[in-house]
């Protein structure tokens, strides 16, 4: 865990082509300055990088009930305290693929369940991926093919701030497309931020609003249009009828239409069934035309912790080695369900990017492996600081879009720990104790 | 650390040895010739009666990447069945269809295979797969990036560019994914699908760019033998699976003019329109073409019966198989201007007349290519079948009778339609040798493994004899990888981590100017992260970069 000798010029330096791993979108043309440890975005910052990198430098130590530690005992107490689980919940996963790849090998060998503090929007789409599957496509081919732009129940950029800037409203294109020419519609979701919809040339965006529980209607009702049902009901939800079948003639007009969703802002019950609608209102657009779903996400190295944990154990999260192979079940291994069943002994929560995502409250010993800026509500029996990727070492993170993973840098000197380093010496700790 | 393998019945078809019984010397991961005088032998393996190869070569298998990552998360059924727990050398995960990365690399292993090589490496998406092989343990693996219907040489195409910007275009491309060899998948269909096309035949051009896949097949395949890459331009041909397809792919064979190829999957694309139900098989004409061809390999695609998913970059023949998907569900993507991808699980069952004769063309290219140096044994895995069936297929090449069982029970209209019944021959261990071991090297480009002379890395596989080839190739007594037994009676004895094999040709790096003023226009990506570096490839000491040599640019265009 030794730190090798970084060179002088980290200090006071200003890095282009910086990645940000503060959204999904990973953006990777940042500027940003470090002066002596801290970080200034100076070009292509928003609000959410600037917030990421911003954040003053911190070096607390790790704590054991509260009391300052040193880390090599902060890591043995944790083993203990997995050793001493008979089901620990390794949760929270805010990491990128390194740290992920250390937590499926200590998962394994703690017998843990895993989950991510994003599932309850990520397994949305996962179940309509395992049940149906989809058409879908990445942020390049939107940058350079869209036509029509159809964002369903969200502005996207409160998530997403830069999607339209570096996505939507590029100057040039592959194909020759006049990109201020594109359409915009938004459907579902009140008081939203359309202005970023608007075109180069002034032209708004449409809107179509409806509260979003109701999106299910909604989006049902267009998926029934583009399959050229006639419905008799003059408004769905509000929007009338007739609205959603012009929607649903030019998406059938459209060369190159992308329909856009966060699973996170479809939160109702049973969004996966819209989510499918949506899906499969693009299956049909392709009988005839091309279109393409884009389901965004990525966040806290949400799409990071599935690719890694389905690769090494077949599954997306939430799984569990709880019988030496992987399980994997969506409702049975859920944070607040292992919790709320005393199902779950010890719980260990990662949140390596952002310390405002603190773990659940529970009654069992607990481990939060964290952000070092993390204020911790209530004292878990270990606190173990660990570096941020992307600005204390080098990572490497997936995208929104599945498929473009891309390294995050070290952008300055830090005495803390990666995480990585400090999963795989807990899952040292723990062998050793495993063999006494 | 010295190892003698004393005794044992070596075929090692790179050196003409075709059961010859020899001692063969391990010195620290490599093959000597002997030892030296009085130098101490550490360990002495009795292989007496026992058959002796080098470390099996699968020269397409999708084990890492994109969309086999999203096969796997798409088929959580699948694993069901065959969940793996971890063991005192072991990780846990899972197998069957897709299996988890550290189970595959386990399960070759077990097989007596030593590398395996990803066929479909996007360069968009090649860091991911990187980090996925990165995560299969034990064997070497490369990849084989794909070209062809990426924007930018296509647009160069288009611009009617000179040989010499290809080629450097491919060398760049090569570096930056860190790859071994070039693929292209339905050549320009990828791209053509974005357009709304639904086909793209051999001479049908690509709407927006106004190319064919004639055209990128010559200049990638004459890229590739410029730049001195060993591995000749892989090609996954138009019209995967559709009926008629034979023809597409013996008039491939042409397009090349002459350049080193090598069609992959050849099952998928060997079929006629004879028949009742239109369906009929081609084999007969192409092995008679690879026959004559002698630029031309390929590797069969053999399909066996059972659930299994088929993975692919082509987007566009995946998008219309998808209504033949069992369990129903795909996933069709777009992928960054560069490429694309298809996910759909498969049944292929023994009673549906397609599939059976599926299994029968498959069969007959095998026996009716007379060059075991120039076909290959592969399923596409898993898009024919997992790549743990690898031994039944061999003792089908192998049995006669047993093959001939087997088609007795297949649906009765497919047996109508196939020759294979009589066709008398049978594979000898030195055939099965050459194709899994020697042909696969020499195809792939590595020059010191698939044999077991001197200098050579030494993955070794042992078995014994067993008139029963399924019983005698599933659970080889031992394997060594680069020296270490890894494998003992078919079970994981001790981990290691494999290289990763690839090629740099020279080439003029000016063109990374356009490059990167073209990510800056039209990417989302910055250009440096497009590269894939070694150090990325080796972190956590997963094992190093190879690069293999290219022999040179071989005569400029004017």
């Amino acid at each position: 865990m030794e730190k090798s000798a970084q060179p002088a010029s980290m200090d006071n330096a200003l890095s282009g082509t910086v990645t940000c791993p503060a959204c999904g979108l990973l953006c990777d043309d940042l500027v940003v300055e470090n002066t002596d440890g801290n970080i200034k975005v100076r070009q292509k910052g928003c609000a959410k990088s600037v917030t990421f990198f911003e954040r003053p430098q911190q070096n607390p130590s790790p704590r054991i009930a509260g009391k300052t530690a040193d880390l090599q005992s902060a890591i043995k107490k944790t083993a203990e305290i997995l050793r001493n689980a008979n089901q620990p919940l390794i949760t929270g996963l805010g990491t990128e693929a390194h740290g992920m790849r250390a937590i499926m090998s200590l998962a394994d060998r703690a017998g843990a369940t895993l989950d991510h503090m994003n599932s309850n929007s990520t397994i949305r789409n996962t179940l309509v991926l395992q049940n149906s599957g989809w058409q879908v496509c990445t942020l390049t081919e939107v940058r350079n093919r869209v036509d029509l732009l159809v964002i369903v129940g969200t502005d996207i950029v409160s998530l997403f701030p830069r999607f339209f800037e570096r996505h939507v409203w590029n100057e040039q294109s592959m194909f020759g497309q006049d990109t201020a020419a594109r359409e915009v519609v938004y459907l579902g979701g009140r008081d939203i931020d359309t202005t970023p919809g608007i075109s180069p040339k002034g032209v708004q965006p449409g809107i179509l609003p409806c509260d979003i529980a109701r999106l299910p209607e909604v989006v049902a009702a267009l998926h029934a249009l583009v399959s050229g049902k006639k419905l008799l009901a003059e408004n769905i939800a509000g929007i009338a009828t007739g609205d959603l079948q012009k929607l649903a003639d030019r998406l059938l007009a459209a060369k190159y239409s992308v329909i856009a969703w966060s699973a996170a802002a479809l939160d109702f019950p049973h969004a996966e069934l819209t989510v499918q609608n949506i899906t499969g209102l693009v299956v049909k657009l392709n009988n005839t035309t091309r279109s393409s779903g884009l389901p965004l996400g990525g966040n806290e190295g949400d799409i990071s912790a599935n690719q890694v944990s389905t690769w090494i154990s077949g599954y997306p999260v939430r799984n569990s080695f709880m019988r030496t192979y992987p399980e994997y079940d969506p409702y049975h291994f859920a944070t607040a369900r292992q919790l709320d069943s005393n199902e779950a002994d010890a719980l260990l929560w990662v949140s390596s990017f952002n310390p405002e995502r603190l773990p659940p409250s529970c009654k069992v010993p607990s481990v939060v492996i964290g952000h070092a800026n993390m204020t911790l509500a209530a004292e878990p029996d270990v606190f173990i600081p660990v570096g941020t990727p992307g600005i204390d070492h080098k990572g490497t993170m997936f995208r929104s879009d599945n498929v473009v993973s891309l390294p995050l840098a070290k952008l300055r000197e830090s005495t803390l720990a990666s995480l990585s380093e400090v999963i795989t010496a807990i899952e040292n700790a723990l062998k050793e104790q495993q063999a006494c | 650390m010295l190892i003698k393998l004393a005794g044992g019945t070596v075929y090692d078809p790179a050196h003409q040895v075709d059961g010859k019984v020899m001692d063969i010397y391990v010195r620290d991961g490599r093959i000597i010739a002997r030892a030296h005088d009085g130098e101490r032998i550490d360990r002495e393996y009795d292989l007496r009666g026992k058959v002796v190869m080098a470390g099996a070569i699968d020269m397409h298998t999708h084990i890492g990447g994109g969309k086999v990552n999203i096969a796997r998360m798409m088929m959580p059924e699948d694993h069901r069945g065959d969940p793996v727990a971890h063991s005192a050398f072991c990780r846990a995960g899972c197998g069957h269809a897709v299996p988890s990365t550290l189970t595959t690399g386990y399960r070759y292993a077990e097989m007596g295979y030593t590398a395996g090589f990803e066929p479909a490496l996007l360069p968009t998406n090649a860091r991911q797969a990187h980090l996925e092989m990165g995560d299969t343990p034990i064997i070497d693996k490369g990849g084989y990036a794909m070209l062809g219907s990426d924007d930018f040489f296509l647009r160069m195409l288009t611009a009617k560019q000179d040989q010499n910007a290809i080629n450097d275009y491919v060398a760049w491309t090569l570096h930056a994914s860190q790859a071994i060899g070039i693929k292209v998948v339905n050549p320009g269909g990828i791209s053509a699908f974005k357009f709304n096309q639904r086909a793209l035949d051999l001479d049908e051009q690509n709407v927006h760019y106004q190319v064919t896949p004639r055209e990128i097949l010559k200049a990638l395949s004459r890229a590739v033998y410029e730049l001195g890459v060993p591995h000749p331009l892989h090609v996954h041909g138009n019209n995967l699976g559709v009926p008629g397809n034979v023809e597409t792919s013996l008039k491939t064979m042409g397009a090349v003019e002459g350049f080193p190829v090598h069609l992959t999957h050849i099952q998928f694309h060997s079929y006629g329109t004879e028949g009742d139900r239109k369906f009929s098989s081609g084999a007969a004409a192409i092995a008679e073409a690879l026959n004559k061809h002698k630029n031309v390999s390929a590797d069969v695609g053999q399909i066996l019966f059972g659930q299994t998913v088929t993975a692919s970059g082509d987007s566009m023949r995946q998008h219309a198989n998808a209504v033949f998907g069992s369990p129903r569900k795909s996933v069709i993507m777009d992928i960054e201007c560069d490429a694309g991808c298809g996910v759909v699980p498969f049944k292929y069952k023994d009673q549906n007349f397609v599939n059976a004769l599926q299994w029968a063309i498959g069969l007959e290219i095998f026996l009716l290519a007379d060059d075991p140096w120039r076909i290959f044994l592969t399923t596409d895995h898993p898009n024919g079948a997992p790549f743990t069936s690898y031994p039944h297929l061999i003792r089908l090449l192998m049995d006669k009778s047993f093959r001939n069982d087997m088609f007795a029970k297949l649906n009765l209209d497919a047996q109508a339609m196939s020759t294979l019944s009589s066709i008398d021959r049978e594979y000898n261990l030195y055939e099965i040798a050459i194709m899994t071991r020697a042909g696969a090297a020499r195809l792939v480009g590595l020059h010191d493994r698939g044999h077991l002379g001197v200098g050579a890395g030494a993955d070794i596989t042992v078995y014994t004899n067993n008139a029963d080839r399924e019983k005698m190739f599933a659970k080889p007594d031992y394997v060594f990888k680069d020296g270490e037994l890894v494998v003992k009676d078919g079970q994981v004895v001790k981990v290691t981590w494999g290289h990763t094999h690839t090629v740099k040709p020279e080439f003029d790096r000016g063109i990374e100017k356009e490059i990167k003023k073209y990510f800056d226009t039209y990417h989302t990506m910055n250009m440096e992260h497009f590269k894939i570096s070694s150090e990325e490839i080796a972190e956590g000491g997963r094992g190093g970069v190879v690069v293999h040599e290219c022999k040179g640019r071989r005569e400029k265009t004017a």
